[in-house]
């Protein structure tokens, strides 16, 4: 069916996209690679030398770094096993027939669309504030001391607004799954005797496995980089005890104005964030071909 | 073989869903509730959850204070303005590797999806460089600019899985009834590409709208779109709970009811077609 004329027709059309991501993608990214390898600090203009491998060294022993990439592992883990074992539930129960489901879909799903300023601040102040927050209000209900949030478990508040804002995206790409399952083999299997704990376990979990898949490589793309849950809320503080990698890098270029250094922490970063596409990309292809 | 299900469980399963779905979207509501008190009612302990004397002051005070309407400008122009340049460059790209693929496509199709996996602290200083340089910071035009590249390629995904579905057999039919070019695109294609299209745009815009890592770190006063504008309400200056909550639910409410109508898209545009 194609000729060549066509192809050639095909082969313009696709020409400006491929170009402007192409151009997008290498000259900023062939300019964080070179400007990792100086040494170069806005505040000195003039002044940039070669510097080698120094930058890496420094970014990669400074204590910060562990402290970052600990902090990022444990945001996008605890924020990933929250949303995929919350979606789950949710998905089961938006699953089951009852009044005003459609309603109750749209209001799970309604966080997703907060943008993250918003939600940060919103969790920060009039839920999280120590003295007039909601969460105080409910602990002094129950005669406990409130949990001033944000300085004493920053990390720990951060993974759960992040958490509250990709919940809704766990559960519809799961229910999602979860409704294309075959009605007739969960009858079966109930007609076999298999209680509800036993047909979860083996038809609706294995079904639901390559939707998890794809909601625990999606949502690690995008939670590697959280960067305004952070900025409005903790500032990466006390300390580094908030500060993950995007933050860390943030902080170095446009409040150290390390040149430098951010670049080589943008590169780590950049190896970090591809460790995890590979996968992704892999998983995606073989659906392609399908 | 519809099972009958008995209303005993049907009404458990009502009273379990609404109490999470109200728990869940709480947060939402009580920045609603609290944007019409007054500064003093928003932080009022134990707190006023219906009684309380309803005011429209603070929307007042954020339009005439801060100037609310300007930001909300920028958001509007930044991701209209984004959203549609991208579908221009887009479309044919998803229309020619949809209707004429080459041994490339694949290739071309996960090298696309590969430039959304960069993190954008990658590129950060360098772009926050070379916008300094050409006067593109804090200007709506750099923010369009770099909203139209990071989601470009989700838009050609979208773009290219509903194009797919566009059987290729009508194309032809309409070829063999001696069709133009032109009149195949007007009356053929057309019609049968614009469901997907308005979805990607929706999707599109949505995601323009609520990017929060390049409109924080590329804007300031002038072009700041509204993620930017809710973002200085951090400061500790004082408690202004009732002004934050009037911005945020402004801020919020067009985008809720447009995602609202694009969830179904939505899975599809996120997982890249690999969930549907």
């Amino acid at each position: 069916m194609a000729t060549l004329q066509t192809r050639s027709a095909a082969r313009l059309m696709m020409t400006p996209a491929v170009l402007m991501l192409f151009v997008w993608m290498i000259v900023p990214l062939a300019m964080t690679l070179y400007f990792s390898l100086l040494r170069y600090n806005l505040l000195m203009p003039g002044m940039e030398e070669w510097a080698g491998t120094l930058n890496y060294r420094y970014f990669l022993t400074d204590p910060a770094f562990g402290a970052a990439l600990l902090n990022t592992l444990l945001l996008v883990g605890g924020v990933l096993l929250i949303t995929l074992v919350g979606g789950t539930l949710l998905a089961l129960l938006l699953d089951q027939p009852f009044f005003g489901q459609g309603i109750v879909r749209l209001l799970v799903i309604a966080p997703f669309f907060v943008m993250p300023t918003v939600s940060a601040l919103v969790w920060k102040n009039m839920l999280m504030h120590p003295v007039y927050g909601i969460f105080a209000w409910i602990a002094r209900l129950f005669g406990l001391q409130p949990v001033d949030w944000l300085s004493s478990l920053p990390l720990f508040s951060v993974t759960m607004i992040v958490a509250w804002q990709w919940l809704p995206f766990a559960t519809l790409i799961l229910l999602t799954a979860l409704q294309s399952l075959d009605e007739e083999q969960k009858e079966a299997a109930e007609m076999d005797g298999a209680g509800p704990v036993s047909r979860f376990i083996h038809i609706v979990l294995p079904h639901l496995a390559r939707a998890m898949t794809v909601v625990v490589l999606i949502e690690t793309i995008f939670l590697l980089s959280v960067f305004a849950e952070i900025l409005v809320t903790t500032n990466g503080g006390p300390g580094t005890e908030s500060t993950n990698i995007t933050y860390l890098v943030y902080a170095q270029a446009l409040l150290q104005f390390d040149v430098g250094g951010a670049s080589a922490g943008g590169i780590v970063a950049v190896i970090l964030a591809n460790i995890v596409a590979i996968f992704l990309i892999r998983l995606i292809g073989k659906n392609l071909e399908a | 073989m519809a099972r009958a299900i008995s209303t005993r469980r049907k009404l458990t399963f009502t009273a379990i869903g609404w109490l999470v779905g109200f728990v869940i979207f709480f947060p939402i509501l009580w920045t609603v509730l609290t944007s019409f008190k007054t500064e003093g009612e928003a932080i009022a302990s134990p707190p006023h959850f219906l009684f309380f004397d309803w005011t429209l002051q603070s929307y007042y005070e954020v339009q005439s204070r801060s100037n609310y309407f300007k930001h909300m400008m920028n958001s509007v122009v930044i991701s209209f303005g984004s959203t549609f340049i991208g579908l221009l460059v887009a479309i044919p790209a998803a229309w020619a590797m949809a209707f004429s693929p080459t041994k490339r496509t694949k290739d071309i199709m996960m090298w696309m999806l590969s430039t959304k996996m960069l993190p954008p602290v990658g590129v950060l200083v360098p772009i926050y460089l070379l916008f300094r340089d050409w006067g593109l910071l804090d200007t709506r035009l750099g923010l369009v600019i770099v909203l139209t590249m990071i989601n470009l390629p989700i838009i050609v995904w979208m773009l290219y899985t509903y194009f797919k579905e566009i059987p290729g057999e009508i194309l032809e039919a309409s070829r063999m009834d001696g069709a133009s070019l032109a009149k195949e695109i007007v009356y053929v294609l057309t019609p049968m590409a614009v469901p997907g299209i308005a979805s990607t745009l929706l999707l599109n815009i949505i995601l323009a709208w609520n990017e929060a890592f390049w409109t924080l770190n590329l804007s300031a006063a002038s072009a700041a779109p509204l993620t930017a504008f809710i973002a200085s309400y951090s400061s500790p200056e004082g408690l202004f709970w009732a002004k934050l909550s009037a911005a945020s639910t402004l801020a919020i409410a067009p985008i809720l009811i447009l995602g609202w109508f694009s969830q179904r898209q939505l899975v599809r545009g996120l997982t890249f077609g690999a969930v549907k």
